[in-house]
């Protein structure tokens, strides 16, 4: 593909896909014109690094927790360490701290980022709009037991809520617990139990059938 | 690499700075104790990046806080946590 | 700010998953070395644009702050590429 042409996709915005037109996105759109006409990045590149990002999704989570449910010495180790497990199952992961904390009987864990929303996107895929909401992340580390109702998670007090502010470089994700009933099931019909939302905390059962 | 300063278990408190620059302590957890939940990696330290002091790299440590600690009127349990990754300069032995 | 979480779902649009294209590879090629660098310029808007600004409209806003502070891109550059986006909308009818 010549200069030429990498220019004319910089500029011309592909006609189905509606453009933005608020100032903060049009600086956006210009800082992308000028890092490819200056030659930081291609067209192309971008494409690979979007299609890579949208590959993404709590699908990949559902065969890790299935995987963990299925076999306990790799449940340890994912408990362990959490990027290195996810990596054995073939993953590509961003170099952060992977950590998983495991849903029991007496505790359940929530996950937020109070700072900034960061989430293990390039596993899971795009976190919610509501992750990134500022309510969901003043309100859950302040109020997690309400929040956790107005999802449907309506917890006793026998159950102890933590919620994992991500802070610094450790990326997060929930391990539910293996719903009742689900003894005899393949690892790729448990993987298919799992939700977006069970993987952040903001789900506490999973539903089989 | 350097040899971690404090161990799981151990009660720390959160320093109660307020740097000019970026950093990863939310308002919530300055000045609190709470205790070690697990040592982790070394890992760039933002205050560091951004100043331009290269990427010098820092112990992280995942400090557990009880949220009764945390909040006046917490509707909750006593058993309630809030966990939070700390760089290692931002924390000092707690009795 | 702290109210009812709005539930609805989103789906990215092209020019946001174009946004978080261009962080990654600023990232990738070491126009910025830290994530940390842009979480500062995150921080360095003002109140309007944080409480106002949707997610990728703030890491735009950022990186460009982030860049134009670097020395990376020029301010008058990026108003010119501005305007010049803003007219081709205008000519085309979408503004």
């Amino acid at each position: 593909m010549s200069d030429h042409d990498d220019h004319d996709h910089s500029r011309t915005f592909q006609p189905d896909h509606p453009e933005p037109t608020s100032d903060a996105a049009l600086v956006g759109l210009a800082l992308r014109e000028i890092l490819i006409e200056d030659g930081h990045y291609t067209a192309e590149e971008e494409q690979a690094v979007i299609a890579r990002m949208q590959g993404a999704s709590p699908e990949n989570g559902g065969k890790i927790v299935a995987r963990a449910w299925t076999d306990p010495e790799y449940r340890q180790r994912l408990l362990e360490n959490g990027a290195e497990s996810i990596r054995e199952l073939g993953f590509e992961l961003e170099p952060y701290e992977f950590t998983v904390m495991e849903n029991t009987d007496d505790v359940h864990n929530v996950i937020v980022c109070t700072l900034c929303s960061c989430y293990p996107r390039a596993l899971l895929g795009m976190s919610p709009a509501w992750y990134k909401s500022n309510s969901y992340r003043s309100r859950v580390v302040r109020e997690p037991r309400t929040v956790l109702s107005e999802f449907g998670v309506n917890l006793t007090d026998d159950v102890d809520v933590r919620v994992h502010d991500s802070t610094a470089e450790l990326r997060y994700m929930v391990l539910p617990q293996r719903p009742e009933g689900t003894d005899a099931w393949s690892e790729e019909n448990l993987a298919a139990l799992i939700t977006r939302d069970s993987l952040i905390g903001t789900q506490r059962d999973l539903v089989p059938g | 690499m350097s040899e971690p300063r404090f161990v799981k278990g151990q009660r720390v408190r959160i320093a109660d700075r307020t740097p000019p620059v970026h950093h990863r302590v939310p308002s919530y957890a300055k000045g609190q104790v709470g205790i070690i939940e697990r040592v982790c990696g070394m890992h760039p330290e933002p205050e560091r990046c951004i100043r331009g002091d290269g990427k010098p790299f820092q112990r992280i440590y995942r400090v557990r806080i009880p949220q009764t600690d945390l909040w006046r009127s917490y509707k909750g349990t006593e058993g309630d946590k809030l966990e939070i990754e700390i760089f290692e300069h931002w924390l000092e032995p707690a009795e | 700010m702290a109210g009812p979480i709005d539930l609805s779902e989103h789906e990215n649009a092209h020019w946001e998953w174009q946004i978080d294209a261009m962080v990654r590879l600023a990232l990738a090629k070491g126009l910025i070395s830290d994530f940390a660098e842009l979480r500062d310029g995150i921080e360095q808007l003002s109140p309007e644009d944080y409480k106002q600004l949707s997610y990728y409209e703030r890491w735009a806003k950022s990186l460009a702050y982030t860049l134009v502070s670097k020395g990376a891109i020029t301010e008058e550059r990026l108003g010119q590429k501005v305007a010049a986006i803003r007219a081709r909308q205008e000519a085309e009818g979408l503004r």
